[in-house]
């Protein structure tokens, strides 16, 4: 079937409107029923709900039952609740991050797959996290030097590993 | 540029028209993503907090080795533009559409060339976007990384060893990095093959969707490219994974360029032809149809047909057709109609300009 309005595109909504109790029938294609407002809300709203759906799943091993609604999990730090994320798809602030661990763990490994981050660290509020980075790296590299009985360039690794570990303390 | 020129200026750093694979890659963009630690994210915060963080920030991006590296950045409140104004930062890919929705306690650093911009208190406290023209995603992410790393000087990130930078959607956690380019890909859509290379895509974890238009259509046959994972690669990986991709994409539109022409040269040039002759005598344009016509002489000049024309002027022209745009040029509110018919007479103005 093809679109009414624009006489162009295939036909795939199907609109039904009542007004004064006289009924009209439509048949558009998605792009003119978006125009006419007919359509199921913007893409935004879909990636929302996804996340909505994803979040109220019940934790594995939890024997919950879907229907059973759960006890709302408020962020003591700024007040957001589970069920707000659920509908706005925003957390609250970064400590929701951990208030909201365990439900967000399905949410995360749709999206990313959830393997951790690998990325850029900050200076000031990474603290140690960059060093200890660089002396977990350090560390296989001196193996692998041994490994090849590179012995000169493991000292050299090895010195390096503790002049690090002095900076942590 | 200051902002009273770059509302009323068709230029900017990402239009200048010269850059890496620029007869394919029209732009290359990088945005990071960052929140301020002990703090709401943006939806969810009070108006004094939102004053609180719009302060911080512009601390940060005024100190001296900031205004070095982003280049005479200007902070500009969004509540002292007109709605006009914050429409044409939008067509000016310099803020998102999310930006101006509401513009109460938002604002924007603008670096003088437009090559950075830091969105305060859009979805997240700091959105710093690096554009720059042709397929320069290295060079973005380096300008965009550097800039980080100053505004850190003074700024406390929200940060976790395990998530990586916490953002207020989880969609953006981790590196909150999304790089994308702006590609111009004529031919592959005439030969239908655009469809198949969103599938391909997705497999790499990215996305493609046309740049202008609304749900599967891409008016003007631009189209962007995005990474949509965010977490478990480093920014470098990324980076170079969508650099990949583009340099492959960026051949085959080539290649295919090549074979269209070589089989069918008079049938290609009456199209290009055809809109350079429609560009210069309507009367009255839509902005679809613009955008139209403008690809078919961007790919005369990809095509090496249309000497005298060059990137920078097509950039100009979709810029300068854009519906904010007409409604600044013209001073007042104008509706669709007249749209069209200012459009069609700045384009006929425009193409005098060019030699035949």
């Amino acid at each position: 079937m093809i679109c009414e309005k624009c006489q162009k595109r295939p036909a795939t909504v199907h609109v039904t409107r009542i007004i004064n109790g006289k009924k009209t029938e439509t048949n558009l294609c998605d792009i003119c029923a978006h125009e006419e407002n007919a359509g199921f809300g913007e893409p935004k709203w879909m990636l929302h709900s996804i996340f909505a759906d994803l979040f109220n799943q019940p934790v594995p091993g939890s024997h919950a039952l879907p229907e059973k609604r759960e006890e709302t999990v408020r962020c003591e730090h700024c007040g957001f609740t589970d069920a707000q994320f659920a509908q706005v798809g925003k957390l609250g602030c970064p400590k929701c991050y951990e208030v909201f661990e365990n439900k967000l763990e399905p949410v995360l490994r749709r999206i990313h797959g959830n393997p951790g981050h690998t990325g850029k660290i900050p200076k000031r509020t990474g603290g140690t996290i960059g060093l200890r980075k660089e002396i977990e790296e350090l560390k296989l590299e001196l193996k692998a030097a041994v490994g090849r009985e590179e012995y000169e360039r493991a000292a050299e690794i090895r010195d390096k590993i503790r002049g690090l570990e002095k900076k942590l303390g | 540029m200051s902002i009273k020129d770059t509302v009323t200026s068709a230029k900017s750093k990402w239009a200048e028209g010269t850059g890496p694979d620029i007869d394919v890659v029209i732009s290359s963009r990088i945005r990071l993503a960052r929140n301020l630690k002990d703090y709401p994210f943006p939806h969810f915060m009070s108006a004094e907090q939102a004053e609180q963080i719009l302060h911080g920030v512009r601390t940060a991006a005024m100190q001296t080795e900031a205004v070095e590296k982003i280049g005479m950045p200007e902070f500009i409140l969004l509540s002292e533009l007109t709605t006009t104004e914050r429409q044409i930062l939008v067509e000016k890919h310099l803020i998102s559409p999310h930006h101006i929705e509401n513009p109460e306690n938002r604002a924007v650093v603008l670096a003088a060339d437009e090559s950075v911009s830091i969105m305060i208190n859009e979805e997240d406290h700091l959105r710093i976007q690096c554009l720059l023209p042709g397929l320069q995603l290295e060079e973005a992410w380096n300008l965009a990384n550097e800039t980080d790393d100053i505004l850190e000087n003074t700024l406390d990130y929200s940060f976790c060893e395990k998530k990586g930078y916490l953002t207020s959607c989880p969609t953006n956690v981790g590196t909150g990095l999304r790089a994308s380019v702006m590609l111009h890909l004529p031919c592959m859509v005439m030969t239908k093959q655009v469809g198949k290379v969103v599938a391909a895509i997705a497999q790499l974890g990215l996305a493609v969707r046309g740049y202008y238009g609304e749900g599967t259509e891409a008016y003007g046959n631009i189209f962007q490219v995005s990474n949509q994972v965010t977490m478990g690669h480093t920014e470098e990986e990324i980076v170079k994974n969508l650099f990949t991709v583009t340099r492959q994409l960026a051949a085959q539109e080539r290649a295919t360029r090549e074979k269209i022409y070589k089989d069918n040269k008079h049938v290609l040039e009456d199209r290009i032809f055809r809109s350079f002759g429609v560009m210069s005598h309507s009367r009255v344009m839509t902005s679809q149809e613009a955008l139209k016509n403008i690809s078919n002489l961007r790919l005369g000049v990809e095509l090496g047909v249309l000497k005298n024309l060059n990137f920078a002027q097509i950039n100009e022209l979709i810029i300068l057709t854009r519906p904010a745009f007409l409604i600044k040029k013209a001073g007042r509110d104008l509706n669709a109609e007249e749209r069209d018919l200012l459009r069609a007479e700045i384009i006929r103005e425009k193409m005098t300009t060019i030699e035949r």
